[in-house]
């Protein structure tokens, strides 16, 4: 087995909130912002900064104010208090000039099934006053882009919700915005498209010199991410880039099989001075980091080894770590919660 | 601890990034009256394709209309014989005829905004850099003009109910419909901008088109009408162009003085005879300000 590790895959770890892709004005600026639906604050004062080029992700639970905040930072919601800009332009009182400079995909479909393909971006091109002559060549390029230029004359109503997804984003990229907002850009959508699309997005982000910020709960996905917030009931819990954020929710998970276990954990408390842990008929013990640590286990250690393994921690660790519950948990509490809301302003507590 | 291992991110070339095309970089320009303009334009020209390929939506908006005109029109024609004095009762509801089939074209015209609403449409305009205003005038234009394509439908039937195809005849009622057509549509949308289900549109629409159709004297000359129906009559737009429409196929025909009196007794505030040019001006005025109050109340909803 050979060396593991290089010194250049060691970074340091940037300083939480800090951004680390870019320089100059950041492309999305949020300082102390809520949102009050009647009793309901269902986001409790966020503050994030976005630098150009980054991929931004929301990571948390249904219902957790991603969606609301992306809102807010669309202009399709005010904020009840707070700042926030988008390219350099306040969300409230810059409200066009925000949103010449932002494309969204939203978690719902938006696209007109009655339209071609071609029809649907030729409208958003009106709409955002593109200069005519730039229409056409523009439009090739973002349908090549996610594969749907052969596609173009077919009536939207044809497509696969796979091929209506690629076709939103695509319209979103119509106008050249500088930040592409996507709310939960995957959803529903199976592993192969979900991987096409994310090939998407980082071929967008070398070429066009955008910034995205994306909503996502697949947690696996939030791994593309340059820096994710995690966001719950309301609050970001947590920000930072995905590798910072495991590192530090601790250690990896390192198992190895002996002849005699009971031996080994004595020995690596010895040699080491690691507690290990026997579990499923392997000695299991955590260090700060597997790939160093196992040269100098094979090197030093007395009792021969016959297989080791070693497992990082998962986004899913990570989530655990700072809300106290999976994802799911907090899904299916979050729905709970819904509901209550949803009884409450049924029952006449009254809406806005 | 200050050191991390970096996870390996995926190659980012992704697999069309060989061919590498020179980016064609789109700017969007402030917001102007020509970028309104180009809105309106967008909004309208998509009524029309959408129009233009519901084909089964052409034909099934006329049946009512059609129905009424030779079904209707021919049964009650024996009742009536001595109360039209010779005129036959199809000539005379056909103006009326005309508005509905108008009218009722523009009132789905105006629930294209609930659709749009439901299924997500509607976000990807009110996300644009323009004014909402701009959506509610495209929209009012578009059903407007669907709406007259579907009177000029009615119009080439003329024959058929002994109307003569006199080109003044025939532009004076297209103008009055295109007028109708606009001012039916601003007032589906007025209702439309609010609702967020197409049930409760529709419900609306029952509770209203009918009674119009009913008050406005397509059917029946509205002279006899006792006095509270008179007041609705006078606030109902659809009167005002089935009135001048019905004095110019009159005006075009061959009918006795008793006939003319009969039926078309025309409109009166308070006893004035109201002109049928003012009578135009009443359609517009009422459609420019119930698509004003629709700009309002779109653009001040969430």
């Amino acid at each position: 087995m050979g060396p593991m590790t290089s010194d250049s895959t060691i970074e340091r770890e940037p300083a939480a909130g800090e951004p680390v892709a870019g320089s100059g004005v950041p492309a999305i600026a949020v300082r102390e912002l809520t949102k009050r639906f009647g009793e309901v604050q269902a986001v409790r004062g966020v503050d994030f900064e976005v630098a150009a080029g980054e991929v931004f992700g929301f990571l948390g639970p249904n219902g957790a104010g991603k969606t609301t905040t992306i809102n807010m930072l669309c202009t399709l919601a005010k904020p009840t208090s707070g700042r926030a800009s988008v390219a350099g332009h306040d969300v409230v009182t810059q409200r066009d000039e925000v949103r010449r400079n932002i494309g969204l995909v939203f978690q719902d479909p938006t696209l007109d099934g009655y339209l071609t393909a071609a029809q649907n971006l030729e409208l958003h091109a009106e709409l955002y006053g593109v200069q005519s002559d730039l229409v056409e060549p523009r439009m090739q390029q973002v349908m090549e882009m996610v594969g749907l230029w052969e596609r173009r004359d077919s009536i939207v109503g044809t497509f696969s919700g796979g091929m209506r997804r690629r076709l939103e984003i695509a319209r979103g990229l119509m106008h050249s915005p500088r930040v592409l907002f996507l709310d939960e850009p995957t959803i529903g959508l199976d592993p192969q498209t979900r991987r096409s699309i994310w090939d998407y997005i980082s071929e967008l982000q070398e070429r066009e010199e955008i910034t995205i910020f994306m909503t996502t709960h697949y947690m696996d996905e939030a791994e593309w991410c340059d820096r994710i917030a995690i966001m719950d009931h309301g609050e970001i819990v947590a920000l930072d880039s995905p590798a910072a954020l495991k590192a530090r929710i601790g250690s990896d998970r390192i198992t190895i099989h002996t002849d005699d276990d009971q031996a080994a954990i004595e020995a690596l408390k010895r040699q080491f001075e690691i507690d290990g842990l026997l579990s499923e008929g392997a000695v299991m013990f955590g260090v700060p980091s597997g790939e160093e640590f196992v040269p100098r286990l094979f090197a030093e250690f007395e009792l021969p080894i016959r297989s080791v393994s070693v497992s990082r921690p998962t986004l899913d660790d990570v989530f655990m770590s700072f809300t106290g519950s999976t994802i799911r948990d907090a899904e299916e509490d979050g729905s709970k919660h819904r509901n209550r809301v949803m009884m409450q302003m049924m029952t006449g507590a009254g809406r806005r | 601890m200050s050191t991390t291992i970096q996870t390996p991110r995926t190659d980012p070339t992704g697999p069309r990034s060989g061919a590498r095309a020179e980016i064609v970089r789109v700017r969007v320009p402030e917001r102007s009256w020509r970028s309104e303009l180009r809105a309106i334009k967008i909004v309208w020209r998509r009524e029309l394709i959408r129009f233009k390929s519901d084909r089964l939506r052409i034909v099934t908006s006329l049946v009512q209309p059609l129905l009424f005109l030779f079904v209707l029109g021919s049964g009650l024609q024996r009742l009536s014989n001595a109360g039209t004095h010779g005129v036959d009762l199809k000539t005379f509801i056909y103006p009326g005829i005309l508005c509905i089939a108008v009218m009722f074209t523009a009132m789905f015209s105006a629930a294209s905004i609930v659709w749009d609403r439901e299924f997500g449409f509607l976000r990807e305009m009110m996300v644009a850099p323009i004014r909402r205003g701009s959506i509610v005038v495209g929209k009012c234009l578009g059903g407007a003009t669907v709406a007259s394509f579907q009177g000029v439908i009615v119009l080439c039937l003329a024959g058929f109910v002994h109307v003569p195809y006199d080109p003044l005849l025939i532009g004076g009622v297209f103008a009055l419909q295109l007028l109708l057509a606009f001012s039916i549509t601003a007032f589906g949308v007025m209702i439309a901008v609010r609702i967020k289900q197409m049930q409760s549109f529709m419900g609306v629409m029952q509770m209203v088109v009918m009674p119009m159709f009913f008050i406005s004297g397509a059917l029946f000359p509205a002279s006899g009408l006792p006095g509270w129906l008179t007041v609705l009559n006078r606030l109902d737009p659809l009167t005002y162009a089935v009135d001048p429409m019905r004095r110019l196929v009159f005006n075009h025909l061959r009918i006795s003085p008793a006939a003319r009196r009969a039926l078309d007794p025309g409109v009166t505030w308070w006893g004035w005879h109201v002109p049928a040019l003012a009578e135009a001006g009443v359609i517009v005025a009422l459609g420019v300000g119930m698509m004003l109050v629709a700009v309002w109340r779109f653009s001040t909803s969430e």
